[in-house]
């Protein structure tokens, strides 16, 4: 650990270490939204490919989806407000926005998982067509996204509970919050490009 | 990159609210209007990357650290190897195999 501390900055950026990580964590980001685009350009190629199957029409029920923008995009700010109290150093005030994020992710993840088995109990499985198999490839890789993030964000609670708001504990909360922000991006473009454009008669 | 004091935190409300608006705005041009399909996947397109942006700078605090610069670059890079592999993907699938 660096030894050098300059507390004119925020907790997370203290150490040299602090900025290297978060400097780091950006550039996995960069790779992310790679990742992400190859899945979207599956589906701009393979999304008209129905197959006699069910088209977008069909299957999006807008309501549902504006349901889960709202929720993903009010978790992405309530995570932004727990970043801010964390640079107040309002353990606690962090700590309900913190968890007030996850029960948001978290119904966000039932809605996802309500639409899944809904489509597949219409016999719009992966197997359907290769709009489905895009579809679902492309939904389920953020899906799991959002899982991994809720799951990793409870341990980071735990180790807060447990050793307080120190310039470690700070920028691992900063690093959640980055790849939180990230989801609700990816969101914004699977809401646009996806549903909407699926939903444009 | 400021050590906050002040105790409402209102450069995240307006970003939320501006989020919500290009949300409902590009609902409202997709479902209600009747232009043809490729402008509005044009002006809904720009509207999310606007959104993605806001997000960056407003809720990620992107412009902010001794990297800004660095992190910007990357950002930028990885956003445009992002709609060449869409953008060429969907233009070699669909008009590459026509001629």
């Amino acid at each position: 650990m660096s030894a050098k501390i300059d507390t004119a900055l925020p907790l997370e950026y203290q150490t040299e270490q602090n900025r290297m990580n978060i400097l780091g964590f950006w550039i996995f980001l960069g790779a992310e939204i790679v990742l992400f685009a190859t899945l979207f350009g599956v589906y701009g190629v393979l999304g008209h490919r129905h197959a006699g199957g069910p088209m977008q029409q069909d299957l999006f029920i807008i309501k549902d989806v504006m349901i889960q923008t709202m929720l993903l995009l009010t978790s992405s700010f309530t995570m932004g407000i727990a970043i801010f109290e964390m640079r107040r150093h309002q353990l606690k005030g962090m700590l309900v926005w913190l968890v007030i994020t996850l029960l948001l992710g978290g119904g966000f993840l039932y809605m996802e998982i309500q639409e899944f088995t809904h489509y597949v109990h219409q016999g719009a499985t992966m197997q359907t067509s290769a709009f489905l198999s895009s579809f679902f490839v492309l939904l389920g890789t953020h899906g799991l996204h959002v899982t991994l993030g809720i799951g990793w964000a409870v341990l980071l609670i735990i180790q807060l509970l447990q050793r307080g708001l120190t310039p470690v504990t700070a920028r691992k909360t900063f690093i959640i919050g980055l790849y939180w922000h990230f989801l609700d991006v990816v969101w914004i473009f699977i809401f646009t490009f996806v549903y909407l454009a699926g939903l444009v008669s | 990159m400021e050590k906050t004091t002040k105790s409402f935190p209102i450069s995240h409300v307006i970003g939320f609210f501006m989020s919500l608006l290009l949300t409902f705005g590009a609902a409202w041009v997709a479902l209600q209007t009747s232009l043809p399909m490729n402008t509005i996947i044009w002006i809904i397109g720009s509207l999310a990357v606007t959104q993605a942006a806001l997000q960056l700078y407003m809720f990620m605090h992107m412009n902010e650290g001794e990297d800004k610069a660095a992190l910007t670059i990357n950002i930028l890079y990885a956003a445009f190897i992002a709609v060449v592999i869409v953008a060429g993907s969907i233009w070699v699938m669909f008009s590459g195999h026509s001629h």
